[in-house]
Parts: structure tokens; C-alpha cells; sequence
């Protein structure tokens, strides 16, 4: 049974109210913050633990916390980012919807450290129900004295807004969700200068995921050195992994960053295997933004290591044999799974939610989507697959934010892996319109023109 | 202790030259001129804020600063971009940096019709030139293109939303010139575009500019939209005392009638000063103006053509040694109705017709 650290008391019944949860232990790591450490003390205990952003970078915690500008009488804002919006992610939401107090605990403490006296939860807007929980949370915390003025007599004084989101992916990026907070538009901004330096009304803001906002709850509890020594390497701690697609037990679990892939998908204790005992074909290991691995990659390392749940282990080998953590929403595919569509389906997503700001990921996802209908459809050229190649290869990094990385590589990575699966929709278009799981609606009507020299 | 300021060395192309700190790598570049300067689509000097999304500016950073040699992993959009001292950046110099423009300029010409011939802009259109120099010779898409109705914005601007590459520059003009902004972006990702909300017009002081910062013909001047080619016209700098600019503009002649005015404009097409609606589309005649004298504009630029300052034309010495004018291989004007000397397009009120010619009523 591996290690719990969030989840721990999350079938506590009715862990989501305060008392429940206070009688269980919480509020604790507020206490022991604000009375017996200082806010640096604060951010080295973080800096100890080696904590991980857990929404999909992996950026040291720490560090980042490090960075945050100093100015004389500049206010500083922690934002906490709640814009859950990757396909295949859905553990903040299980988080903040089990575990509100949670939440608003380690938002307390990440306050304090980093000196914001207003702290902004930055929902995604579909999560309606969940922002009304933690509005609930939030009045039940300050009703009993965990915020507003003089926390604790510590002269600490703290608020906590939540701000929902209207329903736009590219918001969970950093500089677009500051934007949108701030009630504009969701475009993201250019870096430099980076959050840290100028944020939120241009103050200093750090910006952080639910789960690590979370995961300062039992890093100040336990210690920062106790923390580190769960996990391997440098993926300390427990991370949440939101398991999805052709598995028996879908659902969020805790891991302790310890087991292999290979344990997290077959055992009991996690995804349980795949249904109708079908094999397995291949895994998208972090959300649906990070590269797909074909079932020997995804199992073994580059190396021939047994692949584990960790940053370091699944990134092994870059692209071309490895994947990336990610946010942790783990999607596996059955050997009866078709590349070609998952893909078509993940570009139609990043087209719809290009903001349209820089011309590569405006232009270039629309253009990806199209071709990949076309070939799902079965109305492809084998040209086709090269073009998209080096469609995808000219959107990635050349653009002002991550998104267009994150439409880029899924298709970089089913044509690396999968390319003979395109190839058979290109040379089988009668048997691509069968095996159309009553679909043929979406399949675009109009006629390829032919290729022009 | 000195006042010297401490300056920025940096190497671009293989050039170098010391620039202030804060430059950014674009304007250091501009410094240098010539190719070494990156195209620039959506920056524009005198709007905060712009550049970094049309990403035609990325170049190469070969090595940060002195300090950290390290290069930059990605390409990076020099107009957002400050430079560091000891610097060095790839432009011209860089094959990523071409491809990778190719590559922009693929996308922007996505939606972006190449219909200069019949386009107001052409001549003065950055894409144009940036699709000349980078683009590839045909397309590889072969989806339809998003296509939109013309919109009248007021009286005195036209949006043709199908030219348009979503640079910005119009919104930020409006947000930070204008004492109104009532325009935006409507829309997400490829469906996004230049809209005002409900319909409604652009109707303050100075929203003009708006035209003159459209780097492609996405915003035209309805008063004079296709009633002339703009190599045919001749600019000559004017100033006028206005109450509400500066009233230094170009007045842009065909014979003796002044077809347009706009804000005169730099080497690398952005506006000097923004120049008010009166200005722009009310004073169309010469007595309204003190003139300056002919514009200066580039030899190589297209509006230059037939506009040569201190030309001189060699002598026709047949007159002297024949006693005759030269002889024509053929006269146009036997063989077509087109432009007969009778004719004076200047005074035409719209585009030339061919009933203009045949004297037949319209």
C-alpha cells in the first residue's frame, strides 16, 4: 500500500466541513507556521522537501517561491491555479472537492511565506459546484479565526477570493490566467519580465497548482527532509494521478513516485489492468498535452530500465523514446484504440482553444485538425503525414506560450510511434469510413482537392 | 565619477555595435539596418504593449551575454526580447531563423488572401514584402479559407476582416491614442477577429490611425479606398496648424488634387505623429496645407516609381540631330481608348471606368 499524504483522510465522511476536518488533525501545519517558523523559514522548509510543481512543469516549488520580488510597500499576490482544464486531469477537482480545507490550509501557508495578504483561487468555470465548496470552506475558515486580520495573533493578516474562470483552457496558463483575473482577456503574456517580478496589477505574483499548494500541508507538518525522502531521486513526495481510458478503476490515486508504470496499471491497488484482458497498446503518461508512448516504450526506459512513476523516468531518452510526467493524468489505450483518431480528437481540442494571439498555434492547429480529419476519415494522402510533421515541427516552440508545444508534440508523437497507422488509414480509406463508430456525421464532407506541385 | 553611460555590446549577423541597455534586439538591429533588421509585423515603437505575436521577428541567440555564454534554447521574438551586453543573435545568418519565419509566413498567408492586385494596400504592404522575401512560392493548403463580410466601421474606415493577420496594432492604437476604444478581438484561436461589439462605428478624434498601422489592407480609408494605385500618386510633406495634432502629414498628389492624407512615416513604416480625422479625411485640398516639399521616401520601395527626386533624364538628342520628335514604334492611344490625354483620372470622383473614356454616361 503506497504512502497518503493528501488523500489520507479523504473517506473521512464529511471531511469537507471544518469541524470534521479540524477534529482529523487540520489547521495544523497553520499553526505550527505562524507561531514557531518564518516566512523564509517557510520557503526553505518547501525548498528542503524538493517539491515539484505538480501542474505540469515540474518547476522546483521552492525555488520558484525564491524568486518572487521584494519591493518596498508592493503588495504580493500567491494565486492559486484551479484552471483544471487538461484533457485526461481531473485530481485538483477531486482535491478541492473532497479535501476543500486542505486546500484553503496549505493556501494559508503559502500565504504567509510569501507574504500575500490577498490570495486569489483561480477556478475553472465548469467546476461550478466545486468553487461554491471552497466559497463554503473559505467563510468556514475565517468564521473560525484561519483568516482575515491577525491570524492567530501573528499580526499575519490574510484573505482568500475565489475567481471563476468563463471556461477557457489557455487560462491555466500562468500569464493568462493573471490576465483573465484581472478582467481581461485570457491571452497569455510575453516573458520576460515573468510573474514573479510583475504579476497580477503588475505586483509580484507567484502562481501555483492546487496539488502543490496542498502538498505544503504535510511538507510543513512532517518537515521538509522527511518530506524528500518519500519518492526517488528528484520526484520526491506523492503525486496525484488522475488514471483514465481502457482501464478497470479509473479514478485519482496517490502515488509515493516509487512503482513502475507497469505495477500502476496492472496492480489492484491502482488502474487495476485493462478491461476484457485486451493488451495494452499505448499510454498518454501525463495529460494530454505530453507525448503518447507506444507500449515497449512506455514499459521499458531507453535505457532498458524498468520505466517508474517519476519526472526523471518518464522523460528518459527526451521524446523520441520517453515521455513527461505532466499534470499526471494518466490515459491508457487498448490494443483496439485507434492513434489516428485520439490524435485527430486531441488537435480539434487545441484548435478550439488557441487564444488566436501568435500566428503559428493560430493558424497551425486549425490547419493540423483538418489534415488529421482527413486522414481519420479516410480521405488522406500519404503526403499528408509529412506535411503535418512539419506543420507541428514549425508550431513547436515558436510560439508566445506553451499551448502551442502542447498541440505540437501529441502529434509528433503518434507519427513517431504510430506513422504505419497513418499510412493504413491513407492506403485503406473504405475501411477508415467503416470502423467509423457511427460518427460519419463529423466526418467532413467535402471533397480533397488534389495536390497542387 | 563619470557620466558616461555604461553601454551594451552586441553582435548581430556578425556586426557589432553598442547599443543603450533596455534596447531590444529588434531596435539594435534597426540601428544596423538593412536585412539585418527582423520583419515586424505586429510591433509598432510607439504602441506599449506590441509585438511578440505575429512571431516574424524570431531570431536566433547564439550567446546570452559575457556574463552567461549560454545560447537560448528557442527562438525568441526580438521585439520583446532586451539585449544583454556581449550578446550575440542570428538573423539572417540563422537557417532556424528562416525556416522558421518560412514558416510564419505559411501561417499568416493561411487566411490572408494574396489578392494584391486588386488590394488597397499593395505597395505599401508589409506582408506583402515579407512574403516576397521569405515566403515559399505556392501553398500546401488546401482547405477553404475563412472569408467575412466588409464592415463599414463609420464613416471613414472600412474593415475587410478577410485581410486581416490579427496583429493588434489597431486595438492597442485605439486603447492608447484614441480616448475610446469601442473594438477588440471577438473570438478564439483561428476564428478569432477584429470586431466592434454590436456593430457600431469608430467615430473619435484620432481613430484614423488606425489605418496607417494596419501593416496589411485589413483597415482602409473609405475616402479613398480604390480611387487610385498608390504608386501613381506623389507624396509631399505639409503641415497645417490643428488644434487637436500635430498637422505634419503627407498629402498624396495625383496632378494638382490631393487624393489622401496620412501621418508621414519612418524607414520602417511606423507613423512619426498621429495625425487627427480632420486632418486625414477633411483637408483634401492644397490651400488647406503649407507644403514642405516632396517626401523622401526609399528608391527601392514601389512608390517611389516614376517619383525620382533630382533625377536627371538624359537628353533626347534626335530632336537636335533629326529635327523631329522621336518616333513612336506604336502610339497607345490609336490603337486603345485607355488613357487618352483628354481624360484627367485625378478628377475622377471613383475608379477609372471604361465609360470614362468613351465619353458614354455612366
Amino acid at each position: 500500500m503506497g504512502r497518503k499524504l493528501l488523500l489520507e483522510k479523504a473517506h473521512v465522511e464529511g471531511i469537507r466541513y471544518y469541524d470534521t476536518y479540524r477534529r482529523e488533525g487540520g489547521y495544523a501545519s497553520v499553526e505550527k507556521a505562524l507561531k514557531n517558523l518564518s516566512p523564509e523559514q517557510v520557503v526553505e522548509e518547501v525548498k528542503k522537501s524538493g517539491l515539484r510543481g505538480r501542474g505540469g512543469a515540474g518547476f522546483p516549488t521552492g525555488m520558484k517561491w525564491s524568486f518572487i520580488a521584494k519591493p518596498e510597500g508592493v503588495p504580493r499576490h500567491l494565486v492559486c491555479n484551479a484552471d483544471e482544464s487538461e484533457p485526461g486531469t481531473f485530481k485538483d477537482r477531486y482535491l478541492m472537492e473532497f479535501l476543500p480545507h486542505l486546500l484553503i490550509e496549505g493556501l494559508i501557508v503559502s500565504s504567509y511565506a510569501l507574504g500575500s495578504n490577498a490570495t486569489y483561487i483561480y477556478i475553472r468555470g465548469e467546476y461550478a459546484w466545486v468553487a461554491d465548496i471552497l466559497d463554503q470552506a473559505i467563510v468556514e475558515a475565517k468564521n473560525n479565526g484561519w483568516l482575515g486580520k491577525n491570524i492567530l495573533g501573528s499580526g499575519f493578516d490574510c484573505d482568500i477570493y475565489v475567481h471563476r474562470g468563463a471556461g477557457a483552457y489557455i487560462c491555466g496558463e500562468e500569464t493568462a490566467l493573471i490576465e483573465s483575473l484581472e478582467g481581461k482577456r485570457g491571452n497569455p503574456r510575453i516573458k520576460p519580465p515573468f510573474p514573479a517580478v510583475k504579476g497580477a496589477w503588475d505586483r509580484p505574483t507567484v502562481v501555483n497548482n492546487v496539488e502543490s499548494l496542498a502538498a505544503v500541508v504535510p511538507i510543513i507538518n512532517m518537515g521538509g527532509e522527511e518530506y524528500a525522502k518519500i519518492g526517488v531521486g528528484k520526484s520526491t513526495g506523492t503525486k496525484l494521478i488522475s488514471a483514465c481510458g481502457n482501464i478497470n478503476k479509473p479514478g485519482v490515486y496517490e502515488i509515493d513516485m516509487t512503482i513502475s508504470v507497469e505495477e500502476f496499471i496492472y496492480s489492484d491497488e491502482y488502474c487495476g489492468g485493462i478491461p476484457k484482458g485486451k493488451r495494452l497498446k499505448a499510454c498518454i503518461p501525463g495529460g494530454s498535452s505530453v507525448p503518447i508512448l507506444p507500449a515497449n516504450l512506455l514499459l521499458k526506459t531507453a535505457k532498458g530500465e524498468t520505466r517508474m512513476m517519476t519526472y526523471e523516468s518518464l522523460g528518459d531518452g527526451g521524446f523520441a523514446t520517453g515521455s513527461m510526467m505532466g499534470s499526471g493524468g494518466f490515459i491508457v489505450l487498448d490494443e483496439d484504440q485507434c492513434v489516428v483518431r485520439h490524435t485527430m480528437t486531441l488537435a480539434r481540442f487545441y484548435q478550439h482553444e488557441s487564444c488566436g494571439q501568435c500566428s503559428p498555434c493560430r493558424e497551425g492547429t486549425g490547419w493540423m485538425h483538418r489534415i488529421l480529419k482527413n486522414i481519420e476519415y479516410g480521405k488522406g494522402q500519404k503526403s499528408d503525414i509529412d506535411l503535418l510533421w512539419d506543420i507541428q515541427r514549425r508550431i513547436e516552440g515558436n510560439t508566445i506560450c506553451p499551448l502551442g508545444d502542447a498541440a505540437a508534440w501529441p502529434v509528433a508523437a503518434a507519427i513517431r510511434h504510430f506513422r504505419d497507422e497513418f499510412e493504413w488509414h491513407v492506403n485503406n480509406p473504405d475501411e477508415c469510413l467503416k470502423r467509423n463508430y457511427g460518427l460519419a456525421h463529423y466526418a467532413d464532407p467535402r471533397p480533397v482537392p488534389a495536390a497542387t506541385a | 565619477m563619470s557620466d558616461e553611460k555604461k553601454m551594451f555590446k552586441v553582435t548581430i549577423d556578425n556586426i557589432t555595435i553598442e547599443v543603450e541597455p533596455g534596447t531590444s534586439i529588434l531596435n539594435a538591429a534597426r540601428m544596423i539596418g538593412g536585412e539585418v533588421a527582423p520583419p515586424a509585423m505586429c510591433y509598432y515603437t510607439k504602441l506599449k504593449g506590441s509585438g511578440g505575436k505575429c512571431r516574424t521577428c524570431l531570431v536566433e541567440v547564439a550567446q546570452g551575454s559575457t556574463a552567461d555564454p549560454r545560447p537560448m534554447p528557442k527562438l525568441v521574438a526580438s521585439c520583446r526580447t532586451n539585449i544583454m551586453d556581449g550578446m550575440v543573435v542570428k538573423n539572417i545568418t540563422s537557417e532556424k531563423v528562416i525556416d522558421a519565419r518560412k514558416g510564419v509566413v505559411e501561417f499568416l498567408l493561411i487566411n490572408h488572401p494574396l489578392d494584391c492586385p486588386i488590394c488597397d494596400q499593395a505597395g505599401e504592404c508589409h506582408l506583402q514584402d515579407l512574403s516576397y522575401e521569405h515566403g515559399a512560392s505556392g501553398t500546401r493548403y488546401q482547405f477553404p479559407r475563412r472569408t467575412f463580410e466588409k464592415h463599414d466601421l463609420g464613416p471613414y474606415i472600412q474593415l475587410h476582416m478577410t485581410r486581416c493577420i490579427m496583429c493588434f496594432r489597431c486595438v492597442y492604437t485605439a486603447d492608447q491614442v484614441t480616448n475610446r476604444r469601442v473594438h477588440g478581438i471577438l473570438d478564439r484561436g483561428e476564428h478569432a477577429e477584429i470586431a466592434t461589439y454590436i456593430k457600431t462605428a469608430l467615430d473619435n478624434d484620432f481613430i484614423g490611425n488606425v489605418i496607417d498601422v494596419c501593416p496589411v489592407g485589413a483597415l482602409t480609408d473609405k475616402t479613398f479606398r480604390f480611387k487610385n494605385r498608390v504608386w501613381f500618386l506623389k507624396p509631399v510633406d505639409a503641415h497645417r496648424d490643428c488644434p487637436k495634432c500635430s498637422g505634419k502629414v503627407q498629402l498624396w498628389y495625383r496632378g494638382d488634387e490631393v487624393f489622401r492624407v496620412t501621418a508621414r512615416k519612418d524607414e520602417f513604416g511606423e507613423v512619426e505623429d498621429w495625425i487627427c480625422n480632420d486632418c486625414r479625411f477633411e483637408k483634401k485640398k492644397t490651400a488647406d496645407w503649407v507644403i514642405e516639399g516632396p517626401s523622401k521616401i526609399d528608391r527601392h520601395s514601389v512608390i517611389s516609381a516614376n517619383h525620382y527626386v533630382g533625377a536627371h533624364k538624359p537628353t533626347e538628342i534626335e530632336p537636335e540631330v533629326m529635327g523631329r520628335p522621336p518616333r513612336l514604334l506604336m502610339d497607345i492611344h490609336s490603337v486603345s481608348q485607355v488613357n487618352q490625354p483628354s481624360v484627367d483620372l485625378s478628377l475622377l470622383p471613383g475608379p477609372a471606368h471604361s465609360d470614362d473614356f468613351n465619353g458614354k454616361e455612366k
